[in-house]
């Protein structure tokens, strides 16, 4: 069985998965309404909106976690290379769950938008009105909403490579209820 | 590795790219990758460039235009209806852009039948209220889907194009004659400007009432044929305006139209019966024009989607699909802006 360092915490796991399930979100929420003009169109930004702003909330208060708690130690036989993407793309992944809600947030305030968010609250500018940022924030948000999507892809495959071929207890880390142990059962 | 003398993971394999590939070819299926038929706002905003290509940096429709800058004057009336702040009594700052419904931004006066106002009102607690409005008394089509109908039927070469569209779309006939006999004006401050969508008007009781709203020009309308108006020359609209404010500052009253149940709410082509309760909520004054090119309208997407807490959409499915529209416009012409020069001395904004 795990024993608690070879696990993520509760508060970990449980922000894990439900920021997982909010941004895969955003990724369909996000093409989805920039392809409509059905009267659809204006709920889902306006939820884009609302929800990218609680993903930067979790991500922040995700990121003060980490950084008190720590993650457990990967399989000491992963090879390096292996370990190194990992953690690159651990990186990638925080760095893009901060970044993404905030350019979004830039590029509406350069577009003199008014941002509202659940249903009523109005978040000030954080730049002013100015269309050479606006085009580039624009840029930044699509581009990275693909490659944030990329990186989640690999990320669900590497787990799952861990789950299912190497057994090695990486996703039993993460995973939201204790699973057994495979890292002893496989032999 | 522990399971060095397993047989290959060829089953585990197959199912991680068997849910690598869903998920993307999900994320495709919604980005409508795989839907060459989904009327998105790309295709739409495209449908109204003509053969030789939008002219870039300029609003995709409505191209060309004048900033102007002004106040409100709320008289209080509206605070019956709707508990947007902008109706309390009082006097708020005012954006807006005389416009004309047009792609192309050195279109010549006459050519162009629509003519349009954008205006932001900015209350004192900030929010906004945006509006773009037009002076016909209802919308050519009931629909957006027949709207994108009208800009590929009129720009197509196949000459039954139209008589084609018009039979599938009858409520346009009306406004082709609004355009044949309705008066021409040699003036903006002249024009009455309507919102033709409705929108939900709702009081601080919680009260709703669907509405839709207008400008009522204040100056002394004096209506003149097609033919003499285009005798006053390409630009006659910019240059009058701009005259016309310097000599004084030019006003109109802001109406709120309430329907009656069973009214036609979702539907711009049909206008409202004239005996419906109309409430005057207070006076637009325009008191400063400015050249579009560094004004302080040009960056500003007159969405119609934007409105402060007490006024949102109705059943009307054109606020959605404009609000759509005019970002990817805005997304397009913001990224273009350098072919739109700010200042007409460093190489001439018109083409
Ligand atoms: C984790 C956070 C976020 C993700 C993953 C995300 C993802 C996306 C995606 C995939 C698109 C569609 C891009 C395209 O195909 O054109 C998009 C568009 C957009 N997003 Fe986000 N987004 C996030 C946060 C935000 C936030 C916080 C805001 C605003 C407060 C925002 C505002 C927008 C807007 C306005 C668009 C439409 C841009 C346009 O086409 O003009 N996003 N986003
Ligand atoms: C939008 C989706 C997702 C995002 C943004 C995301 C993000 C992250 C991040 C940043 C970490 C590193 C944790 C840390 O060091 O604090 C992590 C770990 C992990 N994630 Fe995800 N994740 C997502 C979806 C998924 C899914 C769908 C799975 C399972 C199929 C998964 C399985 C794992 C596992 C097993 C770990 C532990 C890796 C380790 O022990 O280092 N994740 N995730
Ligand atoms: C589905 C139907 C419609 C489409 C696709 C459409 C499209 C557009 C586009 C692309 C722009 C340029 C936006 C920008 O770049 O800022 C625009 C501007 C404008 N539209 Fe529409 N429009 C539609 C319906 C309407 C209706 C119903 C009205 C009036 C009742 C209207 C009035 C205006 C006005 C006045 C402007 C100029 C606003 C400004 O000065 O920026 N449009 N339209």
């Amino acid at each position: 069985m795990t024993t608690a360092s070879q696990r993520f915490n509760p508060l970990q796991r449980a922000l894990h998965w439900l920021m997982a399930i909010c941004i895969l979100a955003m990724f369909f929420i996000g093409v989805g309404m920039v392809s409509t003009i059905t009267p659809k169109f204006l709920p889902l930004i306006s939820t884009h909106r609302s929800l990218g702003i609680i993903i930067l909330a979790l991500a922040l208060i995700r990121l003060v976690v980490r950084l008190r708690y720590g993650a457990p130690a990967l399989p000491a036989d992963l090879p390096e290379p292996m370990k190194l993407a990992a953690e690159l793309s651990h990186y990638a992944l925080y760095a893009l769950m901060i970044a993404m809600p905030i350019i979004g947030w830039a590029m509406m305030s350069a577009a003199d938008y008014p941002i509202v968010v659940f249903g009523g609250v109005r978040l000030p500018p954080i730049l002013p009105q100015s269309d050479s940022l606006h085009a580039l924030l624009w840029s930044a948000h699509y581009y990275l909403a693909f490659a944030f999507f990329a990186v989640v892809l690999l990320h669900i495959a590497a787990a799952l490579f861990h789950a299912l071929v190497r057994r090695d207890g990486v996703f039993e880390a993460m995973a939201p209820i204790a699973v057994h142990q495979k890292t002893i059962a496989g032999e | 590795m522990t399971d060095s003398h397993r047989p290959p993971p060829y089953g585990s394999l197959a199912l991680i790219a068997i849910v690598v590939g869903a998920g993307a070819a999900a994320f495709a299926y919604t980005a409508g990758w795989f839907s060459p038929n989904r009327l998105t706002p790309n295709k739409l905003v495209s449908a109204f460039a003509p053969p030789s290509g939008p002219a870039l940096g300029h609003r995709r429709n409505h191209a060309k235009g004048i900033c102007f800058t002004g106040s409100f004057e709320a008289n209080g009336a509206g605070a019956e209806i709707s508990k947007a702040s902008i109706f309390n009594k009082g006097q708020y700052s005012v954006i807006g852009r005389f416009n004309l419904g047009t792609p192309n931004p050195d279109a010549a006066d006459a050519t162009v039948r629509v003519r349009g106002i954008g205006v932001q009102l900015t209350a004192s607690d900030g929010q906004v209220w945006r509006s773009a409005m037009i002076d016909p008394p209802f919308f050519p089509v009931s629909n957006p889907q027949a709207f994108y109908a009208l800009l590929k039927a009129s720009g197509s070469k196949d000459p039954n194009a139209m008589k084609t569209f018009i039979a599938e779309n009858p409520e346009f006939a009306r406004f082709g004659e609004w355009a044949k006999s309705a008066p021409w004006t040699g003036s903006y401050a002249e024009e009455p400007y309507n919102s033709l969508n409705s929108f939900v008007m709702t009081n601080k009781d919680g009260a709703q009432h669907v509405v839709r709203w207008g400008l009522v020009p204040k100056a002394t309308v004096v209506p003149m044929t097609q033919e003499d108006f285009a005798k006053l020359g390409p630009n006659v609209l910019e240059d009058e305006i701009v005259k016309r404010v310097a000599a004084g500052p030019q006003s109109w009253t802001l109406m709120v139209t309430i329907a009656n149940s069973g009214d036609p709410t979702a539907d711009p082509s049909k206008d409202w019966p004239a005996d419906r309760r109309k409430i005057d909520v207070g006076t637009l004054t325009v008191d400063k024009i400015e050249a579009e090119a560094d004004g302080p309208c040009r960056e500003i997407n007159f969405d119609p989607t934007v409105l402060p807490t007490g006024i949102s959409t109705s059943d009307d499915p054109f606020p959605a699909a404009r609000s759509a529209a005019y970002m990817k416009s805005y997304d397009l012409r913001t990224a273009e802006a350098k072919y739109y020069p700010r200042t007409p001395a460093a190489t001439g904004d018109k083409q």
